[in-house]
């Protein structure tokens, strides 16, 4: 039997999915919209310290970048080749998206150490 | 001739559609061509009603599969103005003043006229052995295998399939890749992984790349499936168990 | 034996159909959702640097103004439409009963709501 990666790569694929629609939409509502126009005025620095100096914020945001670009690398990789039609170019392709996952997770992870 | 029927195709005289129908002759036409014909718009004719008067009346040599003629058979889909349709189940009133185009179902290659070649699609059919497999019996089979109503449920749906290939036609997937297994083939194989008789195991088959994984959920295949199989959940369930087995170490054979 | 006619690879399939196009604009929201995750990357390195006002004075520049409100538009249908699909690939039996799809989406939509405010309130709560 060939063994293939695509149940592994789908699963982070769809976890990624979840916390994606769970998580980003209030993100990028508050503080890509609404503090920026000014409906929201913006933290204190030391409270949002405060917050990502917590263990489980660290870990828990650690989880949602790794899932949420493993989503992303996964889409972009299928609709780039169904949209221009490279699908033969698909092993490059793959490495790219989901190299590129991997590297923001270690940036992320090297940020909070 | 009844009254009735007189007085239809006194008034068809009248009322017409224009069909444009893809021709394509092998030897003289280098690809397919569209040619135009007015066929009666009468209230009962289904698109094929206005193909059969055309090959009738009109011209003979044109080519295209039919059979039942009541949306069991699977043999007369084609495009109709750009959607993949059951011809005897497509109405030409639906579109009114017209002209109603009609194509071959798009992904596969064009044998003649409307006619397309499914010889790929039944080489992706007998690879997901679409059947019940057992296991260590003797035929004839002595025994009954009686199933509870949630034992069919569970398959049932699936099982309505009818080959009509709509879905694949309808799939940007197989048509943009045509080595993809696609819908219908797929939902076939979990009409039997999902039958409490069948003992068979397609997982070799299903978690592939070009079965299953191949698939991006566009979910065309359920919207056009004139049987209502929804093959696009089939896929999904099947990613999911292929997923679990590959994951869980219990879950390998 | 006759050649079958081989038909070419349409290069605008995704604008044939509306449908085609919905689903390619579903898919394209990866891309946001990648750019949603830069942004928050960038205010998390601003944060744990000390630079949060430079951070802010970015964000409230017009063009990047524009590029959130198309994210989050985007980041809301990826959202509504994966959390909508879920049932399709769960199917979820309570005793031999099939939980109805709308069931579990209401479910889904309520734990986005639960999270979102759960995320609001750790951000905006005056300590």
């Amino acid at each position: 039997m060939r063994r293939t990666p695509e149940p592994y790569l789908w699963l982070l694929f769809s976890g990624g999915g979840v916390v994606a629609a769970l998580v980003l939409p209030v993100l990028v509502l508050l503080f890509g919209v609404l503090m920026p126009l000014g409906v929201v005025d913006w933290p204190t620095a030391g409270h949002l310290g405060a917050l990502v100096g917590n263990v489980v914020v660290r870990v828990v945001l650690l989880v949602v970048v790794v899932l949420c670009l493993f989503h992303a690398a996964h889409r972009i990789r299928f609709t780039s080749e169904e949209l221009l039609g490279i699908a033969r170019f698909d092993p490059i392709i793959a490495v790219l998206c989901y190299g590129g996952a991997i590297a923001g997770g270690v940036i992320a992870a090297t940020l909070m150490v | 001739m009844t009254d009735t029927t007189r007085e239809l195709r006194r008034e068809a005289g009248t009322r017409t559609i224009r069909m444009e129908i893809a021709r394509y002759r092998p030897g003289r036409d280098a690809e397919p061509v569209f040619e135009g014909y007015d066929v009666p718009l009468m209230a009962d004719w289904a698109v094929l009603d206005g193909l059969t008067y055309v090959k009738d009346r009109l011209d003979g040599s044109l080519s295209f599969r039919w059979s039942c003629r009541m949306g069991v058979c699977g043999s007369c889909g084609m495009t109709v103005n750009g959607e993949p349709r059951l011809t005897c189940g497509t109405f030409l009133t639906e579109y009114g003043g017209g002209p109603v185009r009609i194509e071959p179902l798009k992904g596969f290659p064009i044998i003649r006229d409307l006619i397309v070649d499914i010889e790929g699609f039944l080489a992706k059919l007998s690879s997901v052995r679409p059947w019940l497999v057992r296991e260590g019996e003797e035929l004839p089979l002595g025994t009954e295998y009686a199933q509870t109503p949630a034992q069919l449920e569970a398959y049932k749906q699936y099982s309505e399939c009818i080959n009509c290939l709509l879905c694949y036609s309808a799939c940007p997937v197989y048509v943009l890749d045509p080595d993809f297994l696609g819908p219908a083939a797929i939902a076939l194989a979990q009409r039997y992984n999902l039958d409490s008789r069948d003992m068979g195991d397609r997982f070799d088959v299903l978690n592939a790349e070009e079965a299953v994984w191949g698939c991006t959920f566009v979910g065309e295949c359920t919207r056009v499936c004139p049987k209502h199989v929804d093959p696009a959940e089939a896929i999904q369930r099947y990613k999911v168990t292929a997923a679990m087995r590959s994951v869980l170490p219990w879950g390998r054979r | 034996m006759t050649v079958a006619y081989r038909p070419r690879r349409d290069r605008l399939w995704f604008a044939r159909t509306r449908s085609y196009t919905l689903f390619v604009l579903r898919e394209l929201t990866s891309v946001f959702v990648a750019w949603a995750v830069a942004f928050t990357l960038m205010l998390l390195a601003a944060v744990l640097g000390g630079t949060l006002p430079q951070f802010a004075a970015l964000a409230a520049r017009p063009w990047m103004i524009a590029l959130n409100v198309v994210a989050l538009a985007a980041t809301v249908f990826h959202a509504v439409t994966f959390l909508n699909l879920a049932p399709k690939a769960t199917v979820v039996r309570l005793d031999g009963w099939r939980v109805p799809a709308w069931m579990i989406q209401g479910g889904n939509h309520t734990a986005w709501a639960l999270v979102s405010l759960l995320v609001a309130y750790l951000v905006l709560r005056t300590p």
